[in-house]
């Protein structure tokens, strides 16, 4: 008891012992092992960049990064919830396929054709979109239903599901693939269209920008009232900057990233806007995928940190007998994980359906091994009660590197798996050693 | 002491069977305010899980539950909490990954207007309620794996006072503690019961008890041997009991008494 317990001169001693670094991190109490992977992506894209002749860091390619890291970063948000409760759901690929199926037919065959709406009709994306959720969320329940109700293994009721909703994904057309998708729905892809332009693109940087270092400043306000320690005022100001600037810069990225010229002439066409000499620079900006992947982090980060649902969650995790003895209803907490991880596929359904212009019954196939290797690589847990909703974006954004950076290089499939395998279970491997340090 | 008329918590006929074994069989026990009774046996005698019974861990076959001499209600852990039943598990029911302030509070947490948790609040209370039981803990960020186990001890005894407890079960509190930690405990103990809280002590060791307990209840294969005053027995007529069965005159023989005439 005597050597574990610090009293503050004690602190105080060792503060002062600590190198500038050490003190830099306490003072700013960054997550070092959210550092490491920041570092890590960054080693990536510098390697690749360099490999590739300069290829690999352009607006362009950071751009498509970005659109095609957010179908597997959507669902990694909700898979960290379902490993964090010491279960798994490999059902989440073919549930992605099966709801895009859903998806794809409501809008393409059976709005227009069984009842009637004139194609373009504002509310069939609406309908179609709102028919997919419902399904995933159903299957979420009746899944989460089966694992926390009747205690059978999350790991053999996904594996079940895995193969029952790709079965029904061939069922609902007999394989045939359905489109086009309606014109609204396609935003929800990215694309010229799909994308928000330079100037909402600086207004919602700048929005989120007010929302950090307002968040900032109440937690200091909070803490200030309860008269816990504070960061250093400089720490604050530095963390502001420096979150600000991430955000700025990435906007900035977006919107150097230009229309195609043949969507350009189009678009002048369209609106009777002569071009000018040298060609019009049109910014794509922000793509709707990434806003919706961004927003899916926010969140589910808020249910899981800020919400008693969340304390739930992390509680069943860490120790199941103890939540049930604390009176927490663990069974109808584990069995709502399940149907918030439907609705996020369903989700994710829309961004790859609408993405591919297409619903085909083999899109998402191993799309769950993405999605957990993104929570894992992303300092989740398989042990259950450890995990991060940032984290496992980020493993989705590092996942994608690997993969688009490998094709760009023309790196073959089969290498690319290896390269992709070999990483995952080495990333896995250091958080281990980490974790036992910092123990 | 001065007893009450109706105790603070009796359960009446008490049974509970896990497929075929009776683990607790016809058990009455009673607790006033303000009173030590320490629940003894060997291991596997059934004191732990009459106890669980109480603390709504496990749902009884038999028998009734008295609170303040009313019939209560208790099905699973949130019944027994809102009677004041508090439970300090032998395992300590900690979620290992979560800081202090969130284990003290599971189940019960503070929340803001907005409905969603107010961790500053929480610790601050926290910070308030472990100052009190252990003033040199200051770990407040750490997840509870890290303490160590009297700091872990004292934490699941935190969350067990902060509701306003009025009948306090500690299944073996002095289990994992060295000899310091363990007079803390005893400490707290008195302090509690000055405070006029209802106290189960439930313990294998019968020197750990004696001292505390106002009245002992020895339990053997799941049935009562007997209650008795501590100062109307010594710890070895004690040991009579927990042994052989064997309840001494100063005693008021339970069921699972060894019958006289044999």
């Amino acid at each position: 008891m005597t050597e574990v317990t610090s009293n503050a001169p004690l602190e105080g001693a060792r503060a002062s012992e600590l190198g500038p670094v050490a003190r830099f991190l306490k003072a700013t109490e960054l997550d070092t092992r959210m550092l490491g992977m920041v570092g890590a992506l960054l080693v990536i894209w510098m390697g690749f960049h360099i490999l590739s002749n300069g290829l690999f860091l352009t607006p362009r390619n950071l751009w498509n990064l970005s659109v095609q890291s957010s179908s597997v970063a959507v669902m990694a948000t909700g898979m960290v919830l379902v490993i964090v409760t010491r279960n798994i759901d490999l059902s989440v690929g073919s549930l992605l396929g099966f709801v895009g199926m859903i998806m794809g037919v409501t809008q393409a065959m059976f709005l227009p054709r069984v009842i009637g709406l004139p194609l373009g009709d504002p509310t069939i994306w609406i309908i179609a979109l709102a028919a997919g959720l419902a399904v995933g969320l159903v299957i979420g329940a009746l899944q989460g239903f089966l694992i926390a109700y009747l205690a059978i293994p999350s790991f053999i009721v996904t594996l079940g599901g895995l193969l029952v909703w790709r079965g029904a994904a061939w069922w609902v057309t007999s394989g045939q693939t359905v489109a086009p998708m309606d014109a609204t729905f396609r935003l929800m892809g990215g694309g010229p269209g799909g994308s928000i332009g330079a100037s909402w693109s600086w207004v919602v940087g700048l929005v989120a920008c007010v929302a950090v270092i307002l968040m900032l400043m109440s937690g200091r306000a909070q803490r200030k009232r309860f008269k816990f320690p504070l960061r250093p005022v400089w720490a604050e100001v530095f963390l502001g900057i420096l979150v600000s600037s991430v955000i700025l810069g990435a906007v900035w990225v977006a919107n150097s990233y230009p229309w195609p010229a043949g969507t350009v002439r189009r678009y002048a066409e369209a609106n009777n806007i002569t071009i000018p000499e040298g060609g019009l620079f049109i910014s794509h900006g922000i793509a709707v995928p990434v806003l919706m992947a961004v927003a899916a982090g926010i969140i589910v980060t808020f249910i899981a940190t800020r919400t008693r649902f969340g304390r739930y969650v992390f509680a069943i995790g860490g120790n199941p007998e103890a939540a049930e003895l604390a009176g927490i209803n663990t069974r109808w907490v584990t069995m709502k994980v399940f149907m918030l991880m439907g609705l996020l596929a369903s989700f994710s359904a829309a961004i790859s359906t609408a993405r591919l212009n297409a619903s085909t019954n083999a899109q998402g196939t191993l799309d769950e091994l993405l999605v957990i290797a993104a929570a894992v690589i992303g300092g989740t847990s398989l042990a259950g009660g450890v995990g991060t909703v940032a984290g496992a974006m980020l493993g989705a954004v590092l996942m994608q590197s690997l993969q688009s950076g490998m094709v760009l290089l023309g790196v073959d499939t089969p290498l690319q798996n290896i390269v992709v395998g070999f990483v995952l279970v080495v990333a896995v491997w250091l958080d281990t050693l980490y974790r036992r340090r910092a123990q | 002491m001065d007893q009450s008329p109706a105790p603070l918590v009796e359960m009446r006929n008490m049974s509970i069977a896990f497929g075929g074994i009776r683990a607790v069989d016809d058990a009455s026990v009673d607790l006033h305010a303000g009173e030590v009774v320490a629940l003894l046996g060997h291991n596997g005698a059934g004191k732990s899980t009459l106890i669980k019974i109480l603390s709504g861990a496990y749902r009884r076959d038999a028998g009734t539950i008295f609170v303040n001499g009313e019939e209560a209600q208790i099905s699973n852990p949130r019944d027994a909490k809102k009677y004041g039943i508090e439970t300090i598990y032998q395992t300590l029911a900690l979620a290992d990954n979560v800081d202090a302030a969130a284990n003290l509070f599971l189940g019960r947490e503070l929340r803001t207007a907005w409905g969603t948790l107010d961790d500053v609040a929480m610790e601050a209370e926290a910070r308030k309620v472990m100052g009190r039981l252990n003033p040199r803990f200051q770990r407040f960020k750490d997840p509870v794996v890290r303490l160590s186990g009297g700091q872990r001890q004292s934490v699941a005894i935190a969350r067990a006072i902060l509701f306003n407890a009025r009948i306090l079960i500690m299944d073996e509190p002095t289990a994992a503690l060295g000899p310091q930690e363990t007079a803390q405990v005893g400490e707290l103990v008195k302090q509690l019961k000055a405070d006029g809280i209802g106290i189960f002590l439930i313990s294998h060791d019968i020197h750990d008890v004696f001292d505390l307990a106002d009245r002992v209840c020895v339990m053997k294969n799941g049935q009562v041997v007997g209650t008795a005053r501590t100062q109307d027995v010594t710890k070895d007529e004690v040991l009579g009991m927990i042994i052989l069965g064997k309840c001494p005159p100063g005693a008021i023989p339970g069921p699972g008494a060894m019958t006289m005439a044999a």
